[in-house]
């Protein structure tokens, strides 16, 4: 644990603000005021031990957010009682917050879009991935269903300060190299347990050049690391993105020029490879160039999850399609992150052309990522996908190979019908 | 929450994470004793058929990464896990599992201390943990006051339910 009165990193100042404490240090438990509670389908294992607690109400219902994603629309009549459950407790305790089938979208994009999260604030949702609204410059940490009962309940938890992993990152992203191929070669240095229980905080010139979307995305993927949260710091482009959208007062936080750090890690991204990570682990990345030799066939393409199916991505790997098809051996699915994504596609005419190319453009959901929906893949089969997990039987089967990889990447790989090097068809 | 803890050691490897204990497409199961029948299908296929009430999960670095979903220590406790101890341990499983009021305890080197189907004896306050078939231990840090007092209490709900009818009767109680 730090002890006397030093520099705080961003994790710290946020929950020093959360706990109405001048000072933390890490390893310190605290009682944090939470800004924010998300809850997608597994919200709906909030709503007994809700009651259990002898709760009657939510501490507030403008803090309280619920976004349906997993299963939308519902594909089992499982799924159906998950939401009928959702629907019917936002009705009895009043959560008028609501995004349901036709307004939905992943949770973690629908509280990018709609300005939930603002810079210093702590917010808690009962997915893991919730890490990726650290990109605001806040804490945002997953939490369990029973815990999330205690939240509504209260409008807090108790939180151990997580002491702090430091990325430094400087150099240029080059053409066809993006901010998923920066994290998945952080992952592979920091590992899928280097930053267990920690708050990783992103710095750098590159850092700041990457746009609110590439944050989101580097933020997103902390979790692979064991983080408790991801952060970058507030900046003018932060700012800019919630200008008109910010549901509540911004309170930004800086770390201190003294904080102190457990860790720091320098990367240098001038030169930098596209990158893959590799069968069954996140963390086991190597440079996209060394397996592109290896001639691995793709059965499926997945251009989806809350990591990266934003209009960004979805752009991103129009660019490469355009003028090819889907390789005949391998299915193509596009599922973007929400439903005001899906309308831009639209718009822009990018369904069209996914669609004509060969694609299946599917509405807004977590879609093939978790293998309890859509497409998901036999035991001798491959994927090649813009996600953020390969865990076995992560999409299935438990012998199911999964490559995590760019956007770009993975509409390299639907064309080719094996993986191979966006770069190449620039 | 009991200070020693007995039972029959199931061992597992490192990295095992929330979809090799319940997976994706079990998650709209919510009733623990239906999922418990899935429980571990991937990581240890054996375990759902064979656990018996009191079992002891002995794991290697980095137990429950992934996912958040409670589904994972929901299962292993309706399976009737007595305890799981773990070198490491990734942090939502452990809260989720705390919460539920499954001792969790985590101590380095314990993986390496037994082999499946010895017996563990936990002694919580002490902080030891004893292969009875080998008679080797070892020991793991305090577990801090806050979350034995979760696990006294018999888990965050039974801990919350009392805090909020304290502060009803508190607000009840009218002024002198």
């Amino acid at each position: 644990m730090n002890s006397g009165n030093g520099g705080m990193t961003l994790a710290e100042k946020i929950l020093a603000r959360a706990s109405g404490l001048d000072h933390v240090a890490s390893g310190q438990i605290i009682e944090g005021s939470v800004d924010l509670a998300m809850m997608h389908e597994q919200g709906a294992q909030t709503v007994a031990p809700f009651h259990q607690m002898g709760a009657e109400k939510v501490w507030d219902r403008d803090r309280v957010v619920i976004a349906i994603d997993h299963w939308v629309p519902a594909s089992t009549e499982g799924a159906a009682v998950l939401h009928r459950i959702l629907r019917k407790f936002a009705t009895e305790v009043d959560l008028p917050h609501f995004y349901d089938v036709g307004n939905h979208g992943i949770c973690h994009q629908i509280l990018a879009e709609h300005g939930w999260v603002v810079p210093g604030d702590l917010a808690v949702g009962t997915d893991s991935h919730t890490n990726m609204l650290g990109a605001m410059g806040a804490v945002a940490a997953g939490i369990g269903p029973t815990e999330m009962a205690a939240v509504l309940a209260l409008g807090r938890l108790w939180l151990k300060v997580p002491s702090t992993l430091r990325i430094r990152v400087k150099g240029h992203l080059g053409p066809g190299v993006v901010a998923k191929d920066l994290v998945l070669r952080a992952l592979g240095e920091v590992k899928t347990t280097g930053a267990t229980y920690k708050s990783v905080e992103w710095t750098g010139p590159t850092i700041e050049r990457l746009s609110m979307p590439e944050r989101f995305t580097i933020c997103n993927m902390t979790t692979e690391m064991g983080a408790k949260c991801g952060l970058v710091a507030p900046d003018e482009k932060t700012f800019e993105y919630l200008r008109t959208i910010a549901k509540h007062p911004m309170h930004p936080v800086y770390a201190d020029a003294d904080a102190t750090y457990e860790r720091t890690i320098d990367i240098d991204v001038d030169g930098m490879p596209p990158m893959v990570a590799c069968p069954y682990s996140p963390d086991n990345v190597r440079p996209l160039t060394d397996v592109v030799n290896e001639h691995i066939h793709v059965d499926q393409a997945f251009l989806g999850s809350c990591t990266n199916a934003r209009i960004e991505d979805i752009r991103e790997g129009a660019a490469i399609l355009r003028g090819h098809k889907v390789h005949p051996g391998t299915r193509f699915i596009v599922s973007p992150a929400s439903t005001s994504i899906y309308e831009q596609c639209l718009q822009e005419g990018l369904i069209e052309l996914y669609t004509e190319a060969g694609a299946v453009f599917t509405n807004s959901s977590c879609s093939a990522c978790f293998g309890g929906n859509m497409g998901i893949i036999a035991p001798d089969e491959v994927c090649a996908s813009s996600s953020n997990r390969n865990f076995p039987g992560r999409m299935g089967p438990k012998e199911g190979r999964i490559y995590l990889m760019s956007p770009a990447a993975t509409v390299a790989a639907a064309i080719r019908g094996e993986i191979a090097d966006p770069r190449e068809f620039a | 929450m009991k200070d020693l803890i007995e039972g029959r050691v199931w061992t597992l490897g490192r990295d095992m994470d929330t979809d090799q204990i319940i997976s994706g497409k079990y998650l709209t199961i919510i009733d623990p004793q239906e999922l418990k029948k899935h429980v571990l299908e991937i990581g240890l296929p054996e375990f759902a058929a064979g656990a018996r009430p009191g079992d002891i999960l002995i794991a290697d670095e980095n137990f429950g990464s992934g996912s958040s979903r409670e589904h994972a220590p929901a299962a292993l406790k309706a399976a009737g896990i007595g305890a799981i101890v773990a070198d490491s341990f990734a942090r939502i499983f452990y809260r989720n599992s705390i919460n539920l009021g499954i001792p969790t305890i985590e101590a380095r080197g314990v993986r390496a201390l037994f082999e499946m189907g010895d017996t563990a004896r936990i002694e919580m306050r002490a902080g030891r943990i004893t292969n009875l078939r080998t008679n080797r231990s070892i020991t793991f840090p305090p577990i801090p006051h806050h979350l034995l007092d979760l696990l006294e209490a018999g888990g965050l709900v039974e801990k919350v339910k009392v805090e909020l009818a304290q502060r009803k009767a508190a607000a009840g109680t009218p002024r002198a």
